[in-house]
């Protein structure tokens, strides 16, 4: 069961290096979040009732709910336009990310540890690297912080990999996950929308030297 | 303590924000004051004492709390000349204040924490209330620094926690329980040299952003140009301790392993890469401000140096570091008075500064020459040192290209501070010019007089102080 919902979690890795529309972004990322869900749900039963509906809560309402939510306000809001507007073709793209999971794999398999089961460690890794990679090669900045969502959904897998031990870590990797989320979304993509006319990031190149 | 601590900056963050009278302000400044300074006494008295299970008060702890004491008090003297020269709306102001006061508390938290997580948590809020103080003027420059502050430093608060999450793996396989630092320190032979240089990694890179070293050394110099001056000596001080902290305490534990010698190339590479990159920028930036925050750059890169040349280097770091919390700040509340002299940060809009403001100007010449760490500035004797230890490792040919590198920052540093002390100004009207009282530079002087006082005479405390916190390292 973790691995089928962890190789679909990797599966959204691919698709969402290959999407074109903004809204598609946002539907893979609150796919992710159930799915996120989902892993927690299994993997967490054990530890205590508390914690277990602290981390449930958070992966469905915040991660699953809330941010797409926001993120759709702010679209609309600020008139984004629908294209995800990449740097680089989408078939390039899928190949990059590809590659990424393969390196991950064999990397996660140069690392055997009994300690880390290897699917999680494979799953974070990959959701690591896209997330750079979504980062560097999109211009609008609102897909800076997707990028960066599926860098926290990364570091969940990860946590959720060592977390069952140590319930106390996954609850800073949450706290992390509220009040990043929060401020970046919350204020500052909605008053870039209004300081700026696009959502550029050639917008943000006035500091310098 | 450290909880009424916690609690009381908590209430007077609070009231700042609510209170809006001049004389209320004036009020809970004196408060927190009080507050700051009785946390720093009683953390010195009760030293190795564990308190509310998460904060230990050790050597390097007490060192730098001290210096967040001594910083804290001209930082609030200095906002409020600031918000009397540039009024703001009473709600700004407040914001401002509450920002100060959540940064002051989240650092001396981050310096007193003897747990992983908990230093992990007290670093993310210094993130949060940095960029309310950042973001202060509101306009269109100061949201694009803020928005490259906050995401650089969310992208490597999650390496630190990466960082950390392999820590944790390596800790299991012993059947440790926690991440107490003692602990890991005790247990440090047993740890997994694979993981733990993982750990390394992350967590050295991640702290890098709050230290000012290379690679994320960027957000920090955009957040010093845009935060108000007095956030900005903050910023330039006494936070880019915390980032060396975090990456200090970690080092301690490794240091017990057989992946020390790796870890020192590691930070040697970073060292290097950043007085490098410090004098790349200090040749080429015209911003008096960024200028200030370079330098910086440079400073941490030599602090780093001296841990990974290891013996007196040790002790010279922290000595350096310390002396640097006194002298940037010094130059940042100088930046005020410059700044509404000019109503400009480039040095192409500034000149014949001793003839508007000669305290002002004595105060920028004399940091000049103590930043820049030549006789008789503290941190001669400091550099001095890094520089010795540097010769005994070994590491000759680095020597000679960071002194090379080092003239070159102080050549530029000069060419641009001798520029706004002597040269002509272009198209300046002085009519308009309103001489600063000389009581705004005296704060200064009392700082930059610290940083000779304390490099050429440290007092017998602080040398035992240093020594214990370094007495851990191998």
């Amino acid at each position: 069961m973790i691995n089928l919902l962890l190789i679909i979690f990797t599966i959204t890795l691919i698709y969402i290096s290959m999407a074109n529309r903004m809204m598609t972004y946002i539907r893979i990322i609150a796919f992710q979040g159930i799915v996120l869900f989902g892993v927690a749900l299994v993997e967490l039963i054990e530890i205590n009732i508390g914690n277990l509906i602290f981390v449930l809560l958070e992966t469905i309402i915040i991660k699953a709910i809330a941010i797409p939510l926001f993120l759709k306000y702010i679209l609309d809001r600020n008139r984004i336009t629908r294209e995800a507007e990449p740097y680089v073709s989408n078939f390039v793209s899928v190949v990059i990310v590809t590659i990424i999971i393969l390196g991950s794999f064999f990397l996660a398999n140069a690392v055997s540890d009994t300690h880390v089961r290897k699917i999680f460690f494979i799953v974070a890794l990959s959701a690591l690297f896209t997330g750079l990679y979504v980062i560097i090669t999109r211009r609008k900045i609102i897909t800076h912080v997707m990028g960066f969502l599926i860098i926290e959904n990364g570091v969940f897998v990860l946590s959720l990999a060592v977390g069952s031990e140590m319930p106390m870590l996954v609850n800073i990797g949450i706290l992390l996950d509220i009040f990043v989320s929060v401020i970046l979304l919350g204020i500052f993509a909605d008053k870039i929308g209004d300081v700026f006319e696009e959502q550029d990031v050639e917008q943000l190149r006035n500091l310098k030297d | 303590m450290i909880a009424i601590y916690l609690a009381g900056s908590l209430i007077i963050g609070t009231a700042f924000y609510f209170g809006k009278k001049h004389s209320t302000r004036l009020l809970l400044s004196v408060l927190f004051s009080l507050l700051q300074v009785s946390l720093a006494v009683y953390e010195f008295i009760n030293r190795g004492v564990v308190q509310f299970t998460y904060f230990t008060p050790d050597a390097l702890a007490v060192i730098f709390l001290s210096v967040m004491t001594v910083i804290t008090i001209p930082v609030l003297y200095h906002s409020f000349v600031y918000f009397e020269k540039h009024p703001y709306k009473p709600r700004e102001m407040g914001m401002y204040f509450a920002a100060t006061i959540m940064l002051i508390m989240s650092i001396s938290a981050a310096y007193l924490a003897n747990h992983m997580g908990i230093t992990w948590v007290f670093v993310e809020i210094t993130t949060l209330s940095a960029s309310a103080l950042i973001y202060h003027r509101r306009n269109k420059l100061s949201l694009e620094g803020t928005w490259k502050y906050i995401f650089i430093c969310s992208i490597s608060i999650t390496l630190v926690f990466i960082g950390i999450l392999f820590v944790t793996v390596t800790v299991q396989q012993h059947g440790i329980g926690d991440l107490f630092y003692s602990t890991l320190l005790a247990n440090a032979g047993l740890l997994n040299p694979f993981w733990l240089k993982l750990a390394f990694l992350f967590i050295f890179t991640g702290f890098t952003a709050k230290a000012g070293l290379f690679p994320m050394y960027t957000a920090g110099i955009d957040a010093k140009d845009k935060a108000p001056y007095p956030s900005g000596a903050l910023l330039a001080s006494v936070l880019m301790n915390v980032g060396f902290t975090g990456i200090f305490r970690f080092y301690q534990i490794t240091s017990h392993t057989s992946i020390h010698e790796w870890t020192n190339k590691i930070i040697l590479i970073s060292a290097v890469l950043s007085v490098f990159v410090a004098t790349v920028y200090m040749l080429r930036v015209k911003n008096i401000k960024r200028m200030m925050a370079y330098s910086g750059v440079e400073h941490m890169g030599l602090v780093m140096l001296g841990i990974a040349a290891g013996g007196i280097g040790y002790y010279a770091a922290i000595l350096h570091l310390v002396l640097h919390s006194f002298a940037k700040p010094a130059l940042f509340f100088q930046f005020g008075q410059i700044y509404r002299t000019y109503g400009s940060k480039s040095v192409y809009d500034t000149g014949y500064y001793f003839k508007y403001n000669v305290a002002g100007a004595m105060v920028l010449l004399a940091a000049f020459f103590i930043v820049t760490a030549m006789p008789p500035s503290g941190m001669f004797v400091s550099e001095f040192l890094i520089f010795k230890s540097l010769f005994a490792s070994g590491y000759l040919w680095l020597l000679i290209i960071i002194m090379l590198l080092l003239t070159v920052i102080i050549w530029a540093f000069g060419k641009n501070v001798f520029k706004i002390l002597f040269a002509k100004p272009v198209d300046f009207d002085e009519s308009k010019v309103q001489p600063a009282h000389y009581t705004e530079s005296l704060s200064q002087y009392i700082l930059l007089a610290l940083v000779v006082y304390l490099g050429l005479f440290p007092p017998a405390a602080m040398v035992e102080l240093i020594k214990e916190a370094v007495n851990m390292l191998m």
